[in-house]
């Protein structure tokens, strides 16, 4: 079984989706001969050519803009922003103008853009380039956003979002850049808008994306050792959210943990809580909702600290352990 | 009078041997289409602003009259695979790039057969069919879209140009600087044209801006920035003739200035408290529309009698656009949904 790490994964997802389709092209800060900030552009550049791997200049506004007008076009952009936080700068074009053109238009026309979105702490980089922002992209109708966990699921999910119609962000967790795993050669599609149950269990599920599910997986095993059988949830699509996936699953745990790295307030996991309280699995429940989010702070420098504004597993398996012991 | 891509454009002799280029490189027939466009523009929103003060149309609108020289001249001779990307303030611009007032009117009056089959209103009205790829109610938001489009132009190997429609306002906005010098480094085929009011919206250019013109921002691009008087049709052509060519043929972006004015408020809400009657008066008197009816009269290219007639035409048209829309279908609420995705994932 071959393997590659997250980053090749997508480097070979982006140079797969170039060699067969020739409306594909990359834009981007430092992405030419650079490489990228995180590595992922790598050779593209010697590959395919300045015309199709282009450097911006530090832009991040008018890239984004450049990417939506090229889609208009008839072209298939895909955008790196050097890391998510700098999407604020083109938070216009995103929201106000990929996500709302094809319906402002009636839909005469759509957008086939794909912004690249490396997120998360844990880098000790602070709270300009930490942020896990995810939910507020999927805030917004028009968007899809997704976020793989694996360099399986890199691959087959930036090659859905490519060949998908509509604007999609894809963020990429960047503690996982160099986790390796099996990633098969031949492209494939993992489609957008399903989750995976990464870990089948009897006592609780926990839904998580990107690097919590990791660390949901981690305290998982270690619960295991105590007789507590966890089910994990891989999310992978924040929107569209899998539901029924889910609901299914809770409705056989009864109990439910939605672990998340973006601010706890008003996040991924208000959404996921608030979908299973609206749904018949509510009536399944033997405990209240969990969240484990994102501390109410901007993500700050100190290792010690930066630790404690997202969930680590320590804290995952603690409660975990509250809500399976706790009210049993 | 927009023209297959292969077709050479007709020529008709030269009518004096002092005449200006727009007049001797158009023929008569393109000359009075771009005179129909005009007295359609202009009676496309007098219409609009009826409607909408009768209290048959709801939400705001952005009135062009006294720019209407820009918006056609600019247009007029675009090909159908070109693009455009205009503002808040677009009627003209998409008249100008060959939209029919009848979808427009529905558009306006929020019904299926709009363009945007009533999702868009005033401030979107866009035909990607046509290279129109839609009017924007963000100031500076067409601005990288048009770069974006010139891009892919170049990658696809296309001798078509982006047409970029902005005002003064929009200028003073971050993606005004960014758009700039990524054409200007990647030598797009995009022609800038900021339509300068003078207001952005009772800002003056005076109060906003720390240079006399926008077209003196063009050196630090190092692209030409050409001024023009927006209400003269033959100088908003002539500039766009040479900023057309220079884009198809490889050698970079051009920013066009046409100094203009809208006679009306910037939008429903405007008292007109920031500038003067006398102001507005004075401009009124610079009138694009009929001064480009004497310059096409005193060119023997039309008589008053044509220039009636043309006139008249419109009236027709417009009226019967009007009744389209008012007779069109209201969508549904259950349509509500409908086309944020091209592909819903349920």
């Amino acid at each position: 079984m071959r393997e590659l790490s997250f980053a090749q994964a997508l480097n070979e997802a982006l140079a797969q989706a170039m060699e067969t389709d020739p409306r594909v092209f990359i834009m981007g800060e430092d992405i030419g001969v650079y490489g990228g900030a995180f590595g992922v552009t790598g050779d593209l550049v010697h590959r395919f050519g300045e015309d199709r791997v282009i450097d911006t200049p530090i832009a991040e506004l008018g890239g984004a803009g450049a990417a939506v007008g090229a889609a208009l076009a008839g072209s298939r952009p895909i955008l790196e922003f050097q890391f998510s936080d700098f999407a604020g700068l083109a938070i216009e074009q995103i929201v106000n103008q990929a996500a709302k053109i094809r319906y402002m238009l009636g839909g005469k026309t759509h957008v086939p853009v794909v912004f690249r979105m490396p997120s998360g702490s844990g880098t000790g980089a602070a709270a300009q380039h930490s942020q896990s922002l995810e939910a507020w992209f999927g805030h917004v109708p028009g968007l899809k956003v997704i976020q793989p966990s694996t360099p399986h699921d890199a691959k087959g999910m930036l090659l859905a979002a490519i060949e998908d119609p509509d604007p999609v962000l894809i963020f990429e967790h960047k503690l996982l850049y160099k986790i390796k795993g099996h990633v098969p050669e031949e492209q494939y599609l993992v489609p957008i808008g399903k989750a995976a149950v990464v870990r089948a269990g009897q006592h609780a599920t926990v839904v998580g994306s990107a690097i919590m599910v990791h660390r949901a997986l981690e305290a998982a095993e270690i619960l295991a050792a105590e007789g507590i059988d966890i089910e994990v949830i891989d999310l992978r699509s924040i929107r569209p959210i899998d539901t029924a996936t889910i609901i299914a699953s809770v409705k056989k745990t009864t109990r439910l943990c939605c672990i998340y790295e973006g601010v706890k307030t008003l996040g991924i996991g208000a959404e996921v809580s608030a979908l299973i309280a609206e749904s018949e699995a509510f009536d399944y429940l033997d405990a209240p909702i969990m969240r484990l989010g994102g501390a109410e702070s901007p993500i700050p420098y100190s290792p010690i600290l930066e630790k404690a504004a997202v969930p680590q597993t320590d804290i995952i398996v603690a409660a975990l352990r509250n809500l399976v012991k706790g009210q049993s | 009078m927009t023209s297959s891509p292969k077709k050479p454009a007709p020529r008709t002799p030269v009518l004096h041997p002092n005449v200006r280029p727009f007049y001797a490189q158009h023929s008569p027939d393109e000359l009075k289409e771009a005179l129909r466009r005009m007295h359609l523009v202009r009676k496309f929103e007098e219409t609009a602003e009826d409607s909408y003060i009768r209290g048959l149309t709801h939400g705001t609108m952005h009135l062009s009259i006294g720019q209407e020289a820009s918006a056609v001249g600019t247009t007029m001779s675009l090909r159908k695979t070109d693009y455009i990307t205009s503002t808040h303030r677009g009627h003209g611009h998409c008249i100008g790039k060959g939209a029919e007032a009848k979808y427009m009117f529905a558009e306006f009056f929020g019904k299926e057969e709009g363009y945007c089959r009533g999702r868009g209103g005033s401030m979107h009205i866009a035909d990607p069919e046509s290279g129109n790829l839609g009017a924007n109610g963000i100031v500076g938001g067409g601005l990288p879209i048009a770069v974006g489009a010139a891009l892919a132009i170049k990658q696809q190997k296309r001798d078509d140009v982006a047409v970029c429609f902005f005002g003064d306002g929009a200028s003073n906005e971050g993606a005004f600087h960014e758009s700039l010098n990524m054409a200007a480094i990647w030598k797009l085929p995009v022609i800038f044209v900021c339509e300068n009011n003078g207001y952005g919206m009772s800002v003056s250019t005076k109060r906003s801006m720390a240079v006399a013109n926008v077209a003196d921002r063009a050196p630090a691009y190092n692209m030409p920035g050409v001024i023009v008087d927006g209400n003269n049709m033959a100088d908003v052509v002539e500039a766009m003739m040479v900023a057309t060519a220079r884009a198809r043929g490889g050698e970079g972006p051009t920013l066009i200035e046409c100094k203009t004015y809208r006679t009306r408020g910037h939008s429903r809400s405007d008292r007109n408290k920031y500038r003067t009657k006398e102001e507005i008066e004075e401009w009124k008197l610079r009138d694009p529309i009929p001064h480009f009816v004497n310059e096409l009269i005193s060119h023997g290219i039309l008589d008053a009698t044509e220039a009636d007639t043309i006139e008249k035409s419109v009236d027709a048209e417009i009226k019967a656009g009007f009744d389209f829309a008012v007779a069109g279908t209201n969508p549904t609420p259950q349509s509500l949904t409908r086309d944020v995705y091209a592909r819903e994932i349920v």
